[in-house]
């Protein structure tokens, strides 16, 4: 089989595979067209209609639970939002989940990557236990964790021992709860980036840094980190574009104030007070952030592709 | 590693083992308490200290399946006796199975919900990956013009908010009829998918040599011959793993389908948490519930375990 495929490909190079293949079937460029265009027309038409269509809302009063036409008001609806306080609150406590969360994730995901990166008996076994929780639905999975809360049967207060402290319900905590929640949800996939980062740096450094007698801090933040900087920034990027988007978890877990991202605000906007045009405003307001952080993610992904 | 370890990075190592074994089984406790109290009885699953040693019990998915009613008065010995094992374990708990007219008994909503969930995210995971594989083949074997901003569009689809999206498809969808029905749901799983699927798919179509199929071109082949004959056989492995990430992720979502479904087409993640009323829930039936949902999530994960880091990575990172 080998061999009459290098055969194939030898006399290949002498004859011209393109012109053979245009005088039968498709040729290559109709080919080209029906593999890729659906796909574009489909995304075009699910994707990136609505959204024009929902800019146009943005620019009106409209309210999907009226029968009022929509009234065109130009762009009260953005200076109204970026004047808004409220609204400011609500990217204030997008931006402490997404620091608080992603920072979390980078220590402990990091941290196990390091740990794991030995020889650990079982290591294959147990890093697919790790990645677990990655895998597994936010919604259904951050309803449990509210039992895991719970003030007077939780297993967590039993554990540490914290008698009835309130998590979920005490407005000052209940962020940090749900970002604990994020945390063990979302550190594997820290872990699972940087454990590849890890094995890909040469194990040589490593003998000649021994050699060479260096400490084990110098070596780490010499060799090891620089090695895997960009894979870990990779994953740096895309929790805090998720993190930014949050909304499965905190909308599951608590209902206060203070737990209120944007995601939240938004889906409250548009579906529990009905300001359609109004949220379609805030919509975009969000979508800018998103594409700019996608971007740089983007810009990051072919970085390390092309290493 | 040099061949020889001094003392001190034979201790690092224990330690290191000793910490791996303690994080594990940190991060393993939330889902082995989801497991334990699906199978605990109610009065077990919200003691103080907490239950960790019990009987196992299977009431917890009777009362997932069926339809249950307070019980005014105890059965008749006669009833009890003639009732099945798991109306005994219904009527154990202060309860009864609802029937109807004909002496049917009537199922929870749950099995429907499931369901819904698996025809969705079935349907929406083949139509992602085969539109996903010929589009990855096309950008990975022909020149298209402006490709890097092609892909780079396909793929910020995938990274809109669910939330920003929803807004104009409930919209268009109630124009259309098509809030609360499957097809709904499942064109929007297939958009949100297949930008992911063209990505995955296209590293797995990039890395099958493309002589494979010039030599077949070659031999007489068409191109559409050599695609499915030679390259689907070759990207089998690609395509399954993009599949099972297609589904685990159509299977997880939340927001979308909150908003766009109610009863009907309504798929376990929104069903599951609206089980949590007022009062005291009963955690074992969620628990239940629960477990059912998350495990072919995590059969898939060990099946999946090679490719996890390629599926995550959009495609990026290869070991």
């Amino acid at each position: 089989m080998g061999r009459e495929r290098a055969l194939a490909t030898a006399v290949m190079t002498t004859l011209d595979p393109k012109s053979r293949a245009a005088s039968r079937g498709m040729s290559d460029i109709a080919i080209r067209n029906l593999f890729i265009i659906p796909t574009i027309v489909f995304l075009i038409v699910f994707n990136i209609f609505p959204l024009l269509y929902s800019l146009g809302y943005s620019f009106t009063d409209f309210r999907a639970s009226s029968p009022a036409a929509a009234n065109f008001v130009g762009l009260q609806n953005y200076r109204e939002l970026l004047n808004d306080p409220f609204i400011w609150t609500n990217f204030a406590i997008t931006a402490k989940y997404v620091i608080v969360s992603v920072v979390g994730q980078v220590i402990v995901g990091f941290g196990v990557a390091l740990l794991l990166n030995r020889d650990i008996p079982f290591k294959g076994l147990i890093t697919t236990l790790l990645l677990l929780p990655m895998m597994l639905s936010m919604a259904v999975v951050g309803l449990f964790w509210k039992l895991l809360y719970d003030p007077s049967f939780g297993i967590i207060n039993y554990v540490l021992g914290l008698g009835r402290f309130e998590w979920l319900s005490n407005p000052d905590v209940a962020l940090y709860a749900v970002a604990i929640t994020d945390i063990w949800m979302w550190s594997p996939f820290v872990m699972l980036l940087s454990l590849a980062g890890l094995s890909a740096v040469p194990k040589h450094l490593y003998e000649a840094a021994a050699i060479d007698r260096a400490g084990t801090l110098y070596t780490f933040f010499r060799i090891t980190l620089p090695l895997v900087a960009p894979i870990l920034m990779i994953a740096i990027i895309f929790r805090t574009m998720e993190a930014f988007k949050t909304f499965d978890l905190a909308y599951i877990m608590t209902s206060q104030p203070t737990t209120e991202v944007i995601s939240i605000r938004l889906y409250k906007m548009a579906f529990q007070e009905w300001q359609t045009g109004r949220s379609c405003a805030l919509a975009y307001i969000v979508l800018i952030m998103v594409l700019a952080i996608t971007n740089i993610y983007v810009k990051y992904l072919n970085k390390v592709k092309e290493r | 590693m040099a061949a020889v370890r001094t003392s001190a990075e034979v201790a690092g190592n224990r330690v290191a083992i000793v910490a791996v074994l303690i994080i594990t089984l940190i991060f393993l406790a939330p889902i082995y308490w989801i497991v334990s109290t699906s199978f605990k009885p109610r009065n077990l699953s919200t003691t103080i200290p907490p239950t960790v040693v019990f009987t196992p019990e299977v009431s917890p998915f009777v009362k997932l399946f069926t339809k249950r009613s307070q019980l005014r008065e105890q059965p008749t010995p006669e009833e009890y006796e003639a009732a099945p094992w798991w109306e005994r374990i219904v009527f154990d708990g202060g309860e009864k199975v609802v029937r109807d007219g004909k002496g049917n008994v009537q199922w929870s909503a749950y099995p429907n919900r499931f369901m819904n969930s698996l025809i969705i995210a079935i349907t929406s995971t083949v139509f992602a990956v085969s539109m996903g594989t010929i589009t990855a083949y096309g950008f990975s074997r022909f020149k298209v013009k402006g490709e890097g901003d092609l892909l780079f569009f396909i793929l910020s689809t995938r990274m809109l908010p669910p939330v920003v999206v929803a807004i104009p498809m409930f919209l268009m969808y109630r124009t259309f009829g098509l809030n609360d029905t499957h097809i709904g749901l499942i064109i929007l799983y297939t958009a949100f998918n297949l930008s992911f699927s063209v990505w995955l798919m296209k590293g797995f179509i990039d890395e099958i040599p493309k002589e494979y199929e010039e030599a077949a071109l070659v031999d007489g082949y068409t191109r559409m011959e050599a695609f499915f004959k030679i390259v689907i056989p070759e990207a089998a492995t690609g395509i399954a793993a993009t599949a099972v990430f297609c589904f685990i992720t159509a299977w997880n979502e939340y927001a979308f389908a909150l908003i766009m479904t109610n009863r009907r087409a309504q798929t376990a993640p929104p069903f599951i948490p609206s089980q949590v009323g007022s009062g005291l829930p009963d955690w074992t039936v969620i628990a239940a519930g629960t477990f059912l949902f998350l495990l072919p999530v995590a059969i898939f994960t060990f099946l999946l375990r090679n490719h996890l880091l390629r599926g995550m990575s959009f495609g990026a990172i290869r070991k």
